[in-house]
């Protein structure tokens, strides 16, 4: 297990560097200078630009500039925004709400995914099951922020069950709403990933020996069947609770709530590279850091995995 | 050690029973696996509900004078800014005036076009990265498979972001194509990749070289073709995706600018009056929906009709 551990961590590295370098380069190769853009039209003094320059450190070459980026980055310096706020504070503020709301959704999409993987691979290639299929797959095909301008306009503005928008209290009450859309358009992996093991599961030796010792179904479901078949699905659910950090973006934004991914909606919309930049970044390293979390659980769980 | 002899019985081999076996019967119906798909396609009413809505969109796509006479940017009248449907207008006007029917089929070609050039990239990117890292492994795949893991651990929205915030000023369908197939290719090499392993295992491949065909060849020749089922399955979900991914984006205001026509852009202009006008925004996000819907489905029907182990699970 040590050894697994180690090995992927150690895979993790290159990927690390890699994607931050990549990011950065993306930005900063491309032509034009940023500092001047800061400036609009008019022209700047050459001493200010010269200074700015070398604060920035943009007078350096790309590469020390990469590694300087890098240092401040592991150091948590994330650096400060056009308007002088500093993005560790925006983030240290923003970061749990998104939490909040990305735990909600994936609880959810765990609950759906389980009782209609399960209700579906019992009732295998009946009515029931291919209706199940059909609706899931509906849901994960509509755009998410079409599922969400549905839901808050006929159940934020025309029932008024729920806040059309969430505002500064961030409450798990007040984001439920969005939380349980974006579990809808989810959680059709999910519920596959269920159903295909409950069917495996059905016809395993031990189930046939739990009914053989004259176990009732009542029994055989939920212990042998159900229990058996939750690994795939709940390292799919860490899966999706990493890809779902990185994707709040257009939910927060419509909804307003006050997370990282509403950060970066506004960033998005006022053109502040920068800032875009910059929470691009910690939500790729946040994102490769819970799918290590994730493959470290699944080898928990399944200790087949370790081996290979 | 005992004396006991063990007689063996060897029944007589029936000959008649072993020609039957070998005779090669040219009366049966021909079978392999695309014929077998296409005939199990052919009996599921999804597949030509699917087909049919993917032919529609194409049409729309191509000849919007098939579908409607009215210019939706001519002619706008701001008097009938928010109008429902009139004489004409089937699907209302939107805040700007214009035709949403006529603008809903106008829309379709820019989000068919960038689902293809996605698709393309992803293909031409990702093919290669995935076939040539598995089936030449050693330092080819620990090369090709790192850099696809640094792609992969990008999510593929966020990089489509960078990359058009930066791209501010050349926005086009071709950049928005380029925005999202760059970074969506890892995960088609690492399918790709999945099934060449197991595929040059086999004995077939070992015999084509043994035959004398070079191993690029065989790759080419017999590998590469038996490997292709999860990749068509994973494009035609990715021209979904992409179409998705590409109205997100105009919806965000980073991906296509505003003046050319996209149900994205149509959605996120008609979204600021959507307590006045809700049907604005319900039409084009409706034609998104099931356009997106149609090829996500595609791709499970092709995918259940390929495999035979989901034939079984059904």
């Amino acid at each position: 297990m040590l050894m697994y551990v180690g090995r992927r961590l150690l895979q993790a590295i290159p990927v690390f560097f890699g994607t931050t370098f990549l990011i950065y380069f993306m930005v900063f190769s491309m032509p034009g200078n940023p500092v001047i853009a800061l400036f609009g039209d008019k022209t700047p003094n050459p001493a200010v630009l010269q200074r700015v320059m070398e604060q920035y450190n943009l007078d350096k070459p790309f590469i020390v500039q990469y590694f300087l980026y890098l240092k401040n980055l592991v150091t948590g310096n994330l650096g400060v925004t056009f308007s002088g706020r500093k993005v560790n504070d925006i983030f240290a503020r923003a970061f749990p709400v998104t939490l909040k709301l990305v735990l909600m959704a994936v609880v959810i999409e765990l609950l759906l995914s389980v009782v209609i993987g399960l209700i579906s691979g019992l009732r295998k290639g009946r009515i029931l099951d291919h209706s199940n299929l059909i609706i899931a797959l509906v849901l994960s095909s509509v755009p998410p922020f079409v599922a969400l301008f549905v839901a808050q306009y006929f159940i934020g503005i025309k029932l008024n069950w729920a806040p059309v928008t969430v505002g500064a209290k961030a409450t798990y009450a007040t984001m439920l709403l969005p939380a349980i859309v974006i579990a809808l358009t989810i959680y059709v992996t999910g519920m596959r990933l269920m159903r295909g093991s409950v069917i495996e599961a059905q016809s395993a030796e031990y189930v046939r020996t739990a009914a053989a010792k004259g176990l009732t179904r009542r029994r055989i479901i939920p212990v042998h069947i159900a229990r058996n078949s939750l690994i795939p699905v709940i390292t799919n659910s860490g899966a999706s609770f990493g890809a779902l950090i990185a994707g709040t973006t257009v939910t927060e934004g419509i909804f307003n709530i006050p997370g990282i991914g509403n950060v970066l909606f506004k960033a998005i919309i006022i053109h502040e590279n920068a800032t875009i930049v910059s929470f691009v970044t910690i939500l790729t390293v946040i994102y490769v850091l819970v799918n290590i979390l994730v493959d470290l659980l699944y080898a928990v769980l399944d200790p087949r995995i370790r081996y290979v | 050690m005992s004396d006991r002899k063990i007689e063996h019985y060897v029944a007589p081999v029936d000959p008649a029973d072993e020609i039957e076996v070998d005779r090669v019967k040219l009366g049966d119906r021909r079978s392999n696996l695309w014929l077998d798909a296409w005939r199990d396609l052919r009996r599921r009413p999804l597949f030509y509900i699917s087909a049919a809505i993917v032919l529609i969109v194409s049409a729309a796509a191509l000849f919007p004078s098939l579908f409607t006479n009215v210019s939706p940017t001519l002619g706008c009248d701001l008097g009938h800014s928010n109008g429902g449907p009139a004489g004409g207008h089937p699907l209302g006007f939107t805040f700007q005036g214009c035709d949403v029917y006529s603008r809903v089929v106008h829309g379709a070609s820019t989000s068919l076009s960038v689902g293809i050039f996605v698709v393309l990239i992803t293909a031409v990117v990702g093919i290669p990265m995935g076939a040539l890292a598995a089936y030449y492994g050693g330092w080819v795949d620990s090369v090709l498979s790192r850099v696809g893991d640094i792609f992969f651990a990008i999510p593929y929205f966020l990089a489509a972001v960078v990359v058009m915030s930066v791209l501010s000023a050349h926005r086009n369908v071709f950049v928005i194509a380029l925005a999202i197939g760059g970074f969506a290719w890892a995960s088609l090499a690492r399918i790709l990749r999945a099934e060449v392993l197991q595929v040059k295992n086999l004995e077939y491949v070992m015999a084509s070289e043994a035959v004398g065909r070079s191993r690029f060849a065989t790759l080419m020749r017999h590998v590469l073709p038996n490997s292709l089922t999860p990749v068509i399955v994973y494009l035609t979900i990715a021209l979904g995706a992409a179409i998705t991914a590409e109205a997100t984006l105009s919806f965000l205001g980073i991906g296509l600018p505003p003046t050319t026509m996209s149900w994205g852009n149509d959605i996120a202009q008609a979204q600021t009056s959507i307590r006045v006008a809700p049907m604005a925004l319900f039409w084009p996000s409706l034609a998104l929906t099931i356009t997106v819907l149609a090829f996500i489905m595609l791709g499970e029907l092709i995918r259940d009709a390929l495999d035979p182990k989901a034939r079984a699970q059904r």
